[in-house]
């Protein structure tokens, strides 16, 4: 018997041996550890023997084949396992160079992208972010910023008027916005102070478009209303945005100017590290006829504003040479960034 | 306003010409004072190295047609050759030569340098070439004065003095600095340097002789003086004279014009000389014109006027001169004139600026006006005039005496404001004290005066700019220095961020971003029949004043501005273009102001309805937004079959769907295009609750696939909510997974399969709760007519 066991563990892992796929495995398992495979057949026929001694020495060696067996088997299953995944992977083989198409992204347009960045680097530094219509009336765009009817100022802002009156109102008071400012008026009417705000938006001029002006453009405004706000927080502000939104290596100056809703009035200027000097837009102190108009105290608030162009942040990060090429809406324009 | 550097150093010792350091110290200070240097230009230099030669012979060369040989000698008896691009010169003309080594002010460096093989030993000149001012002068070389030492400087030949000319941009604040005694006050001030202003007086001689002032509109001619002056003779002025007057870009004409001009650089005061013997009735009368009132004007143009127009007539009424603007052609001075009567007057700036501005004609005075002249200098004006005339005119005789006519329109000569020191330190950020102020306002006229920390500031006449504290206290902010106040950077005491419109507007972007759609932004101003060709007709706003009549009409949708870039970029061969606008649209209302809010238009080109579906399905998702597509409702414009209005509560939210495809033939769009419009002041107005956690059910989850056959008029929509009903709460999703149309659904319907996952939270599912499930969902199905199949 036992030479019988012997002889079929033998043969049995000799066929383990020869099992050249996972199917043969499967298809093996049973033929030799099942009932009818060799070894169960000799399983049996242990009831056959007629000592227990013998019966136990038999079953002993019995189950020392069968376990021999299906750790032959196990380990032959793993090493075809291993094998068929290795060739899966061998002839998956992809060249990745070949991709053709890709999902596409959209691209915001470079006014935005300028928009955003200014917005975040102000409410870094603490300020909320308001906006107005661009539709505005005379009032706001003008007279409340100190620029009552015949103001010689006016006529530098080449206005564009527009048909609309409201009901029971005068036709010829209704203006599409000159610049930001009107957010300053109508924020101060709104909110009580402490104002911090940037105000950035569309704005419109009668401008002839060319490479550098376009009639339908884009500013942000700058408004901080506050106890105790100086020139110097002015001057201080003017540097931080400067150093945060150019880099730590610019730096900025005021040189006194005039605009008839701010005194004192500033030009700022950006210096690039190479030392040369870049106008970038007007500021100063809000003047108190302003803060009166927004029901504001001057005798006690102070405040400054700021502006200054969008689209030139985003023409002079890319260097685009045209302006109307950034609202042609051409895609090969647009993919560019 | 240009500035020359010479000319400035009348006033004061600004600085030397040939100081560079001094001269840009100079410049630096005008920008620091407000009064921006735009150039710096320097003029009258000479280029060491060019000496005056003389032309010897002339010669072409055969090879050569673009140049000649010209042998020049410069003084030392040898012919010297050079070859030459010009040939205005001729035998005998004394030339500038730039000899071997002369460095160019283009930065050329003059070397013997050889055409065909024949060497060239310096360069003749043209006067653009030695960065001559003088741009009048023609093309080719300089040709100096024929008796002109061979051999010398050229400079010293031309009398050049080295100079600089500074060009100032001056704001409307500051009309004072249209004078040159107004920069150089400020300067002065600035830099510790003495004035010197000009203090001439009158000597009244001869018999009293008078032109009588009527001043009728005294309310916008607030003053006019008329000063009577004899024994004139006309002539050219004094070459320094000429020599400062072209520099500032006025051409010499003759003494009495040339004064004038001179007194009106310096003083800022423009007067006019009107000629005695033509002006009838020898005497004046401003009044305001009448309506179609016509006067030749000192140019030649006949102008036609209106009340709003001030007129200077002569004593019989008949128009002389454009108040503040200028003169009449009959009054003007000739070589003939001996007498003249002087005006000096004072003009309201915005009736000038008006006048000027409807006449189309802006002259030195009306700029002058128009900005703001001192209503206080026609005296000095008068007495300048006097005393820079009589040196051309040594028998010049001024009759007694000047006629003053001032009007209720005549500013007050004193004005003055309270400032607070605690006021100055507040705007500015400094710690001055009270008596810091003299010292900084004294020197450019704004006396102080008092004690204490309240002082009395007078305000000059000058600066009609300044009435209140704050102008003051700017003045102290100019001449401490806008740099000496430092820079502080305040704590902002509010929390800074985007609202939740803007936050939920910069997600929404995202969104779009992500989906492969690109931002467009068109221009929001439309061609007159741009909505017609749309559909959408309805008001819509016009520009009063466009500059171009395409460019006329606010925008009520965004629709027609994305229609066109889709048709440009068809155009260049860019199909498929995908492309959104957030921006704003105004259409008419109600109120103070138009209906104006902010949009989304979202344009997939050569996509169908579907698309736009899907995307609106993500933007919903992203936003927690939801609305109803009501397909009974389809928005003007879209396609018939295609679209539907986007119905939140009982206002509609927007449009989705396809252009019509009428429209789109009228743009010129060969793609179909899905889109989706909405109403972003509704959209992004709230960030809904935040969602509230809900367990995740342990327990194996079950697979229902229902195929139901619909009537092709009843919507998908209405089926899925009747299955999700019925369904109940065992449902955790439902998807269409599959539609079908054809043979074994019958004609007017299609087949649409859901597969509907089934969950319980605290159990395993049985087969019955699936069949229970099951028919409750057919059951509520069967109200639609829908039919489970197979």
């Amino acid at each position: 018997m036992i030479d019988d066991i012997t002889a079929a563990k033998d043969a049995a892992l000799a066929e383990v041996e020869r099992a050249d796929s996972l199917d043969a495995i499967v298809a093996l398992e049973p033929r030799l550890l099942g009932k009818k495979g060799s070894l169960g057949s000799l399983k049996a026929q242990l009831g056959s023997l007629s000592s227990v001694d013998d019966k136990k020495v038999a079953g002993q060696a019995l189950n020392e084949a069968t376990q021999a067996v299906e750790s032959a088997l196990s380990a032959r299953r793993d090493s075809l396992g291993d094998a068929a995944l290795a060739a899966l992977v061998a002839h998956e083989r992809l060249d990745l160079t070949e991709s053709a198409g890709r999902p596409t992204r959209g691209h915001a347009h470079l006014v935005t992208q300028a928009w955003e960045r200014l917005e975040d680097v102000f409410i870094g530094l603490g300020f909320q972010v308001a906006e107005g219509p661009e539709v505005e009336t005379d009032w706001h765009n003008f007279e409340a910023l100190n620029m009552g009817e015949g103001h010689p100022a006016r006529g530098e802002f080449d206005t564009l008027f527009v048909d609309y009156a409201p009901p029971g109102g005068t036709a010829g008071r209704t203006v599409l916005r000159t610049h930001t400012s009107p957010v300053q008026i109508r924020t101060m009417l709104t909110a009580e102070p402490p104002i911090y705000i940037v105000a950035p938006g569309r704005v419109f001029r009668r401008d002839t478009p060319d490479a550098t002006h376009m009639p339908v453009f884009h500013q942000i405004e700058g408004l901080v209303v506050d106890r105790h706000i100086t020139l110097a927080d002015l001057a201080g502000t003017i540097e931080a945005f400067t150093k945060a939104f150019f880099g730590p290596g610019f730096t900025s100056r005021l040189r006194p100017s005039y605009f008839p809703f701010t005194e004192p009035s500033a030009e700022f200027d950006i210096q690039r590290p190479d030392g040369s000097w870049l106008e970038l837009g007007g500021c100063g102190m809000v003047h108190p006829n302003v803060l009166r108009a927004g029901g504001i105290d001057p005798d006690e608030w102070s405040g400054f504003a700021f502006g200054f162009g969008i689209d030139r942040m985003a023409v002079m990060r890319h260097q685009v040479a045209d302006l109307r090429d950034m609202y042609a809406d051409d895609l090969r324009f647009a993919e560019q960034f | 306003m240009k500035i020359l550097l010479s000319w400035l150093n009348e006033y004061g010792e600004f600085a030397d010409p040939g100081d560079a350091a001094a001269v840009q110290r100079l410049a630096d200070t005008m920008t620091a004072l407000g009064l921006a240097v735009e150039e710096v230009r320097h003029v009258g230099g000479t280029v060491d190295g060019v000496i005056t030669a003389q032309v010897k012979r002339l010669e072409r060369h055969p090879d050569a047609a673009k140049v000649q040989r010209v042998w020049v000698d410069a003084g030392d008896g040898a012919e010297r050759h050079v070859w030459c691009g010009a040939f205005n010169m001729h035998v005998g003309d004394v030339v500038p030569l730039a000899t071997l080594g002369t460095s160019m002010p283009d930065g050329r460096l003059i070397e013997r340098r050889g055409i065909l093989g024949i060497d060239s030993e310096g360069m003749l000149c043209a006067g653009d070439e030695l960065a001559l001012v003088d741009e009048s002068a023609e093309r080719g070389i300089l040709i100096l004065p024929a008796d002109a030492p061979l051999g010398v400087p050229y400079g010293e030949v031309l009398g050049l003095q080295p100079d600089v000319l500074f060009d100032l941009d001056l704001t409307r604040n500051r009309p004072d600095c249209w004078g040159y005694i107004g920069v150089a006050r400020d300067v002065a001030a600035r830099m510790g340097i003495e004035l010197r202003l000009p203090a001439p007086t009158i000597e009244f001689g001869g018999e009293p002789r008078t032109a009588p002032v009527d001043l009728v509109d005294g309310e916008r001619c607030g003053r006019f003086t008329s000063t009577v002056i004899s024994g004139v003779r006309i002539a050219p002025s004094a070459p320094w004279m000429q020599q400062r007057l072209t520099a500032a870009g006025m051409r010499p004409i003759s003494n009495v014009v040339d004064v004038s001009n001179y007194v009106m650089l310096e003083l800022n005061q423009p007067t006019h000389a009107y000629d005695l013997d033509t002006l009838g009735g020898g005497g004046f009368r401003i009044r305001a014109a009448r309506d179609g009132e016509t006067i030749v004007t000192l140019d030649g143009a006949e102008r036609t006027l209106t009340p709003a127009d001030i007129l200077i007539c002569d004593a019989h009424d008949a128009p002389i001169g454009v108040g503040g603007v200028m003169g009449g052609l009959d009054t003007e001075i000739t070589d003939a004139t001996t007498s003249v009567a002087l005006e000096a007057a004072w003009f309201r700036s915005l009736p000038v600026m008006q006048t000027a501005s409807r006449l189309g004609l802006r002259s030195e005075a009306s700029a002058r006006y128009e900005r703001g002249v001192d209503p206080y200098i026609t005296h000095t004006a008068v007495a300048r005039f006097v005393e820079l005339l009589r040196e051309t005119c040594p028998e010049l005789v001024v009759h007694p005496t000047t006629v003053d006519a001032t009007g209720p329109g005549l500013p007050p000569q004193e004005r003055s404001c309270q400032v607070r020191i605690t006021e100055v330190n507040r705007i500015l950020g400094t710690s001055l004290v009270a008596d810091d102020l003299p010292r900084l306002l004294d020197p450019i006229g704004f006396t102080v005066s008092g004690s204490g920390d309240v002082r009395t500031v007078a305000l000059p006449s000058w600066r009609p700019d300044s009435d209140s504290e704050i102008d003051v206290i700017e003045e102290v902010a100019r001449h401490i220095g806008y740099d000496a106040v430092g820079k502080t950077v305040p704590r902002s005491t509010v929390h800074g961020g985007l609202s939740v419109h803007q936050q939920r507007r910069r997600r929404l972007r995202e969104v779009l971003l992500g989906l492969g759609i690109t931002e467009a932004m068109p221009n929001p101003f439309l061609a007159p029949d741009t909505l017609a060709k749309a559909d959408l007709d309805g008001p819509a706003i016009r520009i009063t004043n466009p500059l171009v009549d395409d460019e006329s009409v606010l925008r009520t949708s965004l629709r027609p501005g994305l229609l066109r870039a889709i048709a440009f970029n068809e155009s260049h061969r860019r199909t498929g273009a995908r492309l959104f606008e957030i921006g704003h649209v105004y259409p008419p209302g109600t109120g103070e102001l138009p209906d104006e809010h902010e949009a989304l238009c979202v344009v997939l080109a050569g996509d169908e309805a579907p698309a736009a579906i899907a995307v609106w399905r993500e933007i919903a998702a992203a936003l927690g937004a939801g609305a109803r597509i009501d397909q009974g409702r389809v928005p003007a414009g879209l396609h018939a079959t295609r679209s539907a209005t986007l119905q939140a509560g009982k206002d509609p939210l927007g449009a989705v769907g396809e252009i019509d495809p009428a429209v789109l033939r009228r743009f010129g769009v060969d793609e179909r295009v899905a889109i989706i419009e909405v109403r972003l002041d509704e959209l992004l107005a709230r960030e809904p609750k935040p969602a509230v956690w809900k367990s995740v059910s342990r327990h194996p989850s079950s697979d229902l696939d229902l195929a139901f056959a619909l009537a092709d008029d009843v919507p998908a929509e209405k089926l899925e909510k009747a299955v999700r009903q019925g369904a109940g709460a065992l449902l955790v999703a439902i998807d269409l997974f599959d539609i079908y149309r054809g043979p074994g659904v019958g004609e007017g319907r299609r087949s649409l399969a859901y597969r509907i996952r089934l969950q319980a939270p605290d159990r395993s599912l049985t087969d019955s709760d699936i069949a229970d499930v099951r028919r409750a969902a057919v059951a509520a199905a069967a109200k639609f007519g829908a039919e489970l199949r197979g």
